[in-house]
């Protein structure tokens, strides 16, 4: 189950969640969504810790986090 | 219904109170001020809202907030001051919102001075603003016609969902004048499913007026058009006065077409076939009153309090069938009914039969 | 599991159209959540005016109005003198309420108008590319300064809570950031204590918000929060600048 989930049709390939997340495990991916953004992808769920971090500085509301 | 004297700009006061006007915003300036003051001390008293803004510009923002909850609204100002307002009056136009403005028209253009004029015509009649949209304008010349048409301004702005312009001048403003205070005219019913209020229970709306794609853009303009015609259609107001066997016609509307009266009258007792037609509205302007007398009169003259404004509506009336000359004074100066005449019978050879 | 973060009931479904990195989302987000919170979604109206601002209407799910430039304050005052009962925000860029509104800014507050005013201050004017703000700072490289802001001819930058917190009627002035999560759950806080001051009603409540223009500042979305950090923090007064002695009773 997704700790982190990416709303990928907001993201904006800002980095901003890549730069802010403490266990590292948020990465530009290689898909681009229909605005032609390579959106975030989370590269290990078992690591997030839902700080929920990510969510709260990402300018387009494009994270969701569960606990 | 009671008969009561007022001052000219204190009328327009009363008449918005008893329209179920709810709000007022506006800016003290002279020769306008007499509303604001009017309604400070009155609408109150009817559950209604005055408020002196910061300036000119707040005020009639201040229109367009009220304008889009659907409360009735209006603002008062005077030629410089409406100027101020031409951004704001764009945007109501642009969003469809009713509001009634009053223009106390004052000599311009800059400061100008505080008479009697007519300068703003082409301002009110052409939208003012940038764009290209209408207000509808109404011209009144009397006091009960102050009173009248200031109840006719609200039903209008509401019907058409549009910025109605109320134009006055100093000394209309400024004269008192005995008014029969009728009650209000049954209130047409309007559709109330635009307005901005907090979206309970329902869709949200918005309104604003921007449209980034041209294609949006040109759509809003025909829908814009298209009310613009249905009101030409509808809306045309005049007054003939010894119209029927005229051979000469003036045109004029305000406080100068209240004096062509005079002057008609005189001419008629020197047997001088002269009637006046007067504009009630000069946005749709009335050219349907032309249709009969374009092939029929000799001449046409229009009096103004400007450089000659109306004239270029005129002529286009009679798509320029008839010669059609201009009486003005400017500058605060009104005429006398007998100098208008002078210049009908000079203008046209007119030998005065007396009779 | 449970779903601790998402998208608030304030939003629409519409994503922001502004560019990567702009934090004015973070602060749309702010309002969006607290006007949930409230339960005040359906009583709401906002405004706004021109600018990046401007598409505001397309993503707050309450009822919106467009202004003109620099009227979104008289315009939400026309709204809120007719239905007294209804919340009233406006959401303005900092080109837009410290330069062409000013006047409806100084004047909202000195009457005490009971709406809630959100600032986003990001010293430029991002929607037409950059040009030089009242709240430029000095030195500042716009496409109006091209050899950065002389404030000998040009002026100073302008802390518009500051002024507003002089006047009576402000009963609520905070100067807060979207930098860093702690500054944005502190900027949450201030913005839900502006709504919860108009709907006590008790007065005119301002809340600044510095926020970043990654694009028309030149630098990546990341350095533009450390920029801010280093170079507006610093000269704009920070923090809650005016709590009256009824707000803090709230």
């Amino acid at each position: 189950m997704e700790k982190v989930k990416i709303l990928s049709q907001y993201c904006k390939s800002c980095n901003l969640c890549v730069d802010i997340c403490p266990k590292k495990i948020l990465a530009i991916g290689d898909k681009s969504n229909q605005k032609g953004y390579f959106t975030v992808v989370c590269t290990d769920q078992e690591k997030c810790i839902s700080c929920a971090l990510c969510a709260t500085v990402c300018p387009d509301v494009a994270i969701e986090v569960y606990k | 219904m009671e008969k009561v004297l007022m001052k000219g700009n204190e009328i327009i006061g009363e008449a918005a109170i008893r329209s179920g006007c709810k709000v007022f915003f506006g800016y003290p300036i002279t020769p306008s001020t007499e509303v604001v003051e009017y309604l400070s001390a009155h609408m109150p008293k009817h559950g209604g809202t005055v408020l002196q803004a910061e300036d000119e510009i707040g005020a009639i923002n201040m229109c367009y907030g009220a304008a889009c909850t659907g409360t009735r609204v209006m603002t008062a100002s005077s030629s410089p001051g409406v100027s101020l307002k031409q951004e704001g009056i764009s945007y109501s136009a642009a969003v469809g919102l009713p509001m009634v403005i009053v223009n106390v028209n004052r000599c311009g253009p800059g400061l100008g001075g505080l008479g009697p004029a007519q300068s703003d015509y082409f301002q009110s009649t052409r939208g003012g603003g940038h764009g290209d949209y209408r207000t509808i304008v109404l011209a009144p010349s009397k006091a009960q016609e102050l009173y009248d048409y200031t109840m006719m301004a609200f039903d209008l702005a509401d019907k058409y969902r549009n910025p109605v312009l109320l134009l006055t001048d100093g000394f209309l403003g400024q004269t008192m004048e005995p008014v029969v205070l009728k009650e209000r005219p049954e209130a047409p019913a309007v559709d109330r499913d635009w307005v901005v209020d907090g979206a309970r229970g329902r869709e949200k709306r918005v309104l604003a007026s921007y449209s980034l794609t041209n294609e949006i853009g040109e759509a809003n303009n025909l829908v814009w058009e298209a009310k613009y015609k249905d009101i030409q259609e509808k809306e045309q107001h005049w007054e003939e006065f010894y119209t029927e066997d005229a051979e000469y016609l003036l045109v004029s509307y305000g406080i100068t077409g209240r004096i062509c009266k005079s002057t008609v009258l005189n001419a008629r007792k020197k047997g001088i076939k002269l009637g006046l037609i007067r504009p009630i509205t000069l946005w749709p302007y009335p050219e349907k009153a032309f249709l009969p007398f374009k092939d029929k009169v000799k001449g046409i003259v229009t009096v103004e309090l400007n450089t000659g404004q109306m004239i270029e509506d005129v002529k286009l009336s009679v798509e320029c069938k008839v010669p059609v000359h201009l009486y003005r004074r400017q500058g605060g100066m009104l005429p006398t009914e007998h100098e208008i005449l002078d210049y009908v019978e000079n203008t046209f050879g007119i030998a005065a039969r007396e009779v | 599991m449970e779903k601790i973060f998402g998208r608030s009931k304030g939003l629409t479904d519409v994503p922001f159209s502004f560019c990567p990195g702009c934090t004015h989302g973070t602060i749309m987000r702010l309002i969006a959540e607290v006007m949930e919170e409230l339960d005040i979604i359906e009583d709401t109206i906002g405004i706004s005016p021109v600018g990046c601002a401007g598409f505001s209407q397309n993503f707050f799910s309450c009822d919106f109005i467009g202004a003109a430039h620099g009227r979104a304050q008289a315009v939400g005052i026309g709204v809120k003198r007719s239905l007294p009962d209804r919340i009233v925000f406006t959401y303005q860029g900092d080109g837009d309420i410290a330069a062409i509104g000013t006047q409806h800014a100084i004047h909202a507050a000195a009457r005490g108008e009971k709406i809630t005013s959100i600032m986003v201050n990001n010293a430029i004017f991002g929607m037409t590319g950059g040009q030089m703000a009242p709240t430029t700072l000095e030195g500042m490289k716009t496409t109006t300064s091209p050899y950065g802001k002389d404030v000998s001819t040009t002026g100073y930058p302008i802390d518009l809570p500051r002024l507003i917190a002089n006047l009576e009627g402000a009963v609520y002035v905070a100067a807060v950031s979207v930098d860093s999560p702690k500054n944005i759950n502190q900027a949450k806080k201030a913005i839900k204590k502006a709504f919860q001051v108009q709907m006590a009603g008790l007065g005119f409540a301002f809340v600044s918000v510095l926020s970043t223009c990654p694009t028309n500042w030149g630098i990546s979305p990341v350095d533009s929060l450390q920029w801010l950090r280093e170079n507006m923090m610093p000269v704009y007064q920070m923090g809650e600048l005016k709590v009256t002695e009824e707000v803090k009773s709230l």
